[in-house]
């Protein structure tokens, strides 16, 4: 079964590659499709997976025909892990290059730094990463999960008995506007949970942190005062020296539990997970669902990077945001194809509803009026094969919340996107 | 279809049939629910029994599994052989899932097992985690095992389990006892029990109050012990790690004065230098992959000291005293070196692991465990400083690049050969700064722009420390490392960091020559 459906993987590969000669030649009839995604600097690490899941995703478009009769033809451009460029790149993306969307971003700084360019020139964006809601523009479309779709859950399972039943709550985070705003949150939804503040710890590092020998020893004495559990929202290359201090302080997650909302199974390819089994993370996908949408799914990666050489391609994963990629690009396709067009306008309206089989094994619905999608909540643990396995999940797909409940002011929100400026 | 039918009951007859056979405690566990599961563990732990060791033992490696009819197998190498009796397995075995919960029931029944082993050493270990684990249901047992035990160390351990669980007793004296007995270990853990103990509500006995407000006295005594050293240690592993990526920079910019702003990339070559030993290894001596780090040591010095002389020898000599254009090149350079990376080893970072001697640490008080990369590192760092400085002080070479540095004319005079001896010094500096990318690469990531995050920490170090002294920059790595330790608890990493550079600035205000000032001659 499974060497049939690398067989499987191999010839559309094939294909793909007799379609990429064919371009050149009907290169005026292709639909431009932007990519910014930063493929080097500190967030490298993240979202050069990103940058290849969506070329195999279009790859996979164009091998059907691609969209209304045209082929796509991706841009790819580096912003460098430098928040100010990815404004600079957006800008050259919708102007320069004319693409009809672009798939981008990874922290919702650079999110942030790119929202007033594609505002004020009604571009597209899909972005594909679980952040800490607090926004929905008409420009964007939100494929990740809001903090209802993942924080949250996540930390109901960690007071949950089968979680450990935590009392004391670490949160550590990133310095940007993601971790202080999911901890707002959490802080917020903690207290509605009868935990006080003195039960309540925040900590921040910078962005290539590598230094966590004070941090690990103080989660270790804050650990004294009751079960605790640390709920990490650090991004990028810093998990891994924090992951390595962890488990050489002793610090096992039978005794205090990582649930982590930024770590897939692509950052723990550059850690040995021995010393991490237990600890957790809370996605809407992994790699280890097994439904045969995703059996296909995580082939064809593998294929794909075994057929374009890239780097470690023998350990190719698949992970959260890049499901996400890959059902955005999708979706997006089936609104051009329902509009008729590429017009932003259009598209945006026909994205209404869109339906996809989605590798998590659900089948996904872009919300009717709140540009997210509705998405199963999962809790995997870290396995020594550097897997996760889930240990719990939602039954359904569940709607996102951008404008959390926990946050004053948030109720007078409109529940459709407006414009930020 | 009569055939069928009765094909299918034959099949499964003799399973039926031996089916009572394997009603036992694994065949329950399988079959169980994770609830279920819990429950039977809990049980387990309250009624020990010697035919269950190798069964928990299973579950602690995660080897337990259960086929299609839920037949317990445990995994051994790549085969599974029946957990209780001869079966063999219907399709694969399945892993028993466990969790977090379920790991710590594991451990703390495997414990009331162990109490039962014949070797002290087990005893000792299964009550040290029952001190920790143990559950009132298990009182009992433990009053049991403690009357029959012969060993002293062993008797204490369980001694402290029972205290406790002795805290909640009927009997004021009981209590008290067993707050006196906690309050003595100094144990982290006991501190919140006793914690606990002085709410009004929760003790009526006033005796036992007061035993257990000195009992926290005592604790917090040893505890605040822990920290300092804890706070110490990591202040020095950080200057450990400052002095590493800053010493190659303390030799080129330094003694030579080139403002190499290329520094940074020579620390990054010789990380990625360890990533190749690393690969051969694996590919090419698996079993001796321990002992890379060692191989990749003269590897990386050999690699970056050649770049560096080759630098020095096609651009930097034709720069000597423009201090600006030499900022400028080396700038270039290291763009260059980065983007070369880039190209050959791709922009993310590449994993570089610890050996297992270098994993792990060692648990030296209750609540401070020493890693052993870090120990490995500042007895690494002290290593290359004596290196350098007998380099510099005992050798002829030394002596040449001193005698150059402080006269050039007149050493020239003196028929030192000033070129050959500026690019041995450069590469000399360069190799050092290999040798920290090697250290560096066992604490943090291995990426291209692994330089950049350090070269400003470098220079730092180097001014601060008083240009062209090698003491000064190692007292200015370590002063840089404690303070940074013992300000970032207070206001935490990234205040800290601002804090830090606006001390360095008045500091540079005040003394510009820095914390050890060059007498006589400078540079030219």
């Amino acid at each position: 079964m499974q060497r049939r459906s690398l067989i499987k993987a191999f010839t559309l590969s094939a294909s793909i590659a007799a379609m990429g000669m064919s371009w050149t030649v009907q290169a005026a009839e292709t639909i431009k499709v932007g990519i910014l995604h930063s493929l080097s600097g500190t967030m490298a690490i993240s979202e050069t997976s990103l940058k290849d899941m969506a070329l195999m995703t279009i790859d996979e478009i164009n091998a059907k025909g691609g969209v209304l009769g045209k082929k796509l033809e991706p841009v790819v451009v580096d912003p460098a892990s430098n928040w100010p460029l990815f404004a600079e790149r957006g800008r050259q993306l919708l102007t320069q290059d004319k693409v009809a969307v672009t798939f981008g971003c990874w922290t919702s700084v650079s999110r942030k730094s790119v929202l007033p360019v594609y505002e004020e020139l009604n571009g597209l964006l899909f972005y594909p990463v679980q952040y800490e809601g607090e926004e929905m523009s008409p420009n964007v479309f939100y494929t990740g999960a809001a903090p209802n779709q993942q924080a949250i859950p996540a930390v109901e399972y960690l007071m949950s008995e089968d979680g450990g039943a935590a009392k004391r709550f670490f949160l550590l985070g990133t310095d940007y506007v993601y971790p202080r705003t999911t901890n707002k949150i959490l802080r917020a939804f903690l207290h509605s949970k009868g935990v006080a503040d003195k039960d309540i710890e925040e900590v921040y590092t910078p962005f290539g942190h590598a230094d966590y020998q004070t941090i690990v020893a103080n989660i270790k004495k804050f650990s004294q005062g009751g079960k605790t559990a640390v709920v990490s929202t650090v991004n990028g290359d810093s998990n891994v020296p924090f992951y390595r201090e962890l488990a050489n302080q002793g610090l096992k997650a039978t005794d205090v539990p990582v649930v982590a909302f930024s770590v897939g199974e692509e950052e723990l390819r550059g850690i040995d997970t021995k010393p991490l089994v237990g600890h957790l993370a809370a996605w809407n996908y992994f790699q280890s669902v097994e439904n045969p949408v995703n059996e296909k799914f995580v082939a064809d990666w593998k294929a794909y990077a075994k057929a374009k050489g890239l780097p470690n391609a023998n350990t190719a994963v698949t992970n959260d945001p890049m499901e996400a990629t890959y059902v955005g690009i999708h979706m997006w396709a089936q609104a051009v194809e329902k509009a008729g067009t590429t017009d932003v306008d259009k598209v945006r309206e026909a994205m209404a509803g869109q339906e996809f089989d989605a590798p998590s094994g659900f089948k996904l619905t872009m919300d009717k009026s709140n540009h997210h999608l509705h998405k199963p909540v999962m809790i995997g643990e870290i396995q020594d094969d550097g897997q996760f396995s889930v240990v719990w999940e939602t039954d359904s797909p569940i709607r996102a919340q951008p404008w959390s409940p926990f946050i004053e002011g948030n109720d007078k929100k409109p529940d459709h996107p407006v414009k930020s400026n | 279809m009569r055939v069928l039918l009765s094909r299918i009951i034959l099949l499964t007859l003799p399973f039926l049939a031996s089916l009572p056979a394997y009603a036992g405690d694994a065949a329950d566990f399988v079959a169980a629910s994770s609830g279920e599961q819990a429950r039977l563990l809990e049980a387990w732990a309250a009624t020990p029994d010697a035919t269950r060791v190798p069964l928990l033992k299973a579950l602690q490696e995660n080897r337990l599994g259960g086929d299609d009819n839920d037949v317990p197998f445990y995994e051994k190498g790549d085969a599974f052989v029946g957990a209780e009796g001869n079966a063999q397995p219907a399709g694969t075995p399945r892993k028993v899932r466990l969790n977090n919960r379920l790991r710590n029931l594991i451990s703390a029944a495997m414990a009331t097992h162990q109490l039962y082993s014949d070797v002290a050493a087990d005893r000792l270990t299964a009550a040290r985690e029952l001190q920790r684990k143990a559950q009132p249901e298990q009182m009992a047992l433990l009053e049991t095992r403690l009357a029959v035990e012969q060993d002293d160390e062993v008797g204490q351990a369980l001694t402290l389990a029972l205290a406790n669980l002795q805290l909640s007793d009927a009997d004021p004296a009981v209590r008290l006892n067993a707050v006196r007995l906690l309050g003595e270990t100094g144990q982290p853990q006991a501190r919140n029990r006793l914690q606990n103990l002085l709410d009004d509500a929760a003790e009526t006995n006033p005796a036992v109050r007061t035993a257990a407000n000195t009992g926290i006295v005592q604790i917090d005594r040893k505890l605040l012990i822990g920290d300092v050293l804890g706070q110490a240690f990591s202040g020095l592993s950080l200057g450990s790690i400052l002095l590493l990526a800053a010493l190659g920079l303390a030799i080129t910019f330094g003694l030579l004065g080139v403002i190499n702003m290329a520094h940074g990339e020579m620390l990054m070559l010789g990380a990625y230098s360890t990533y190749v030993v690393q690969t051969l290894f694996q590919r090419y001596a698996p079993d001796a992959l321990a002992f890379y780090p060692i191989v990749a040591l003269p590897v990386a010095f050999i690699v970056t000291a050649c770049i560096g002389m080759a630098l020095e020898r096609t651009v930097i000599r034709f720069l000597y005293g423009r201090p600006l254009e030499t900022l400028l090149a080396t700038w270039g350079i290291s763009l260059i070196l980065i983007q070369l990376v880039r190209v050959v080893f791709g922009a993310q970072n590449v994993e570089v692991g610890n050996p297992s001697w270098l994993s792990g640490g060692v648990q030296v008080l209750p609540n401070l465990v020493l890693p052993w990369n870090r120990m490995i590192i500042i007895g690494f760092a002290l290593f290359v400083v004596a290196l350098t400085w007998l380099l510099l002080n005992k050798t002829r070479l030394g002596l040449n690049v001193r005698a150059v540095t402080q006269n050039r004319n007149m050493a020239a005079c003196c028929g030192v050969p000033t070129g050959r001896i500026d690019m041995m010094a450069f590469g000399l500096g360069s190799g050092i700064a290999g040798l920290g990318g090697v250290a560096l690469s066992q604490v943090g990531n291995v990426g291209p722009d692994l330089g950049q995050s350090y070269i400003i920490d470098s220079f730092l170090v180097v001014v601060l420390g008083g240009v062209g002294q090698l003491a000064g920059s190692i007292s200015a790595a370590f002063g840089l490392g404690i303070a940074n330790k013992i300000l970032e608890p207070q206001i935490g990493a990234v205040l800290g960091k601002i804090l830090i550079l606006a001390l360095i600035i008045l500091f540079i205000q005040k003394r510009p020559q820095g914390l050890f000032a060059l007498k006589g001659r400078v540079i030219d």
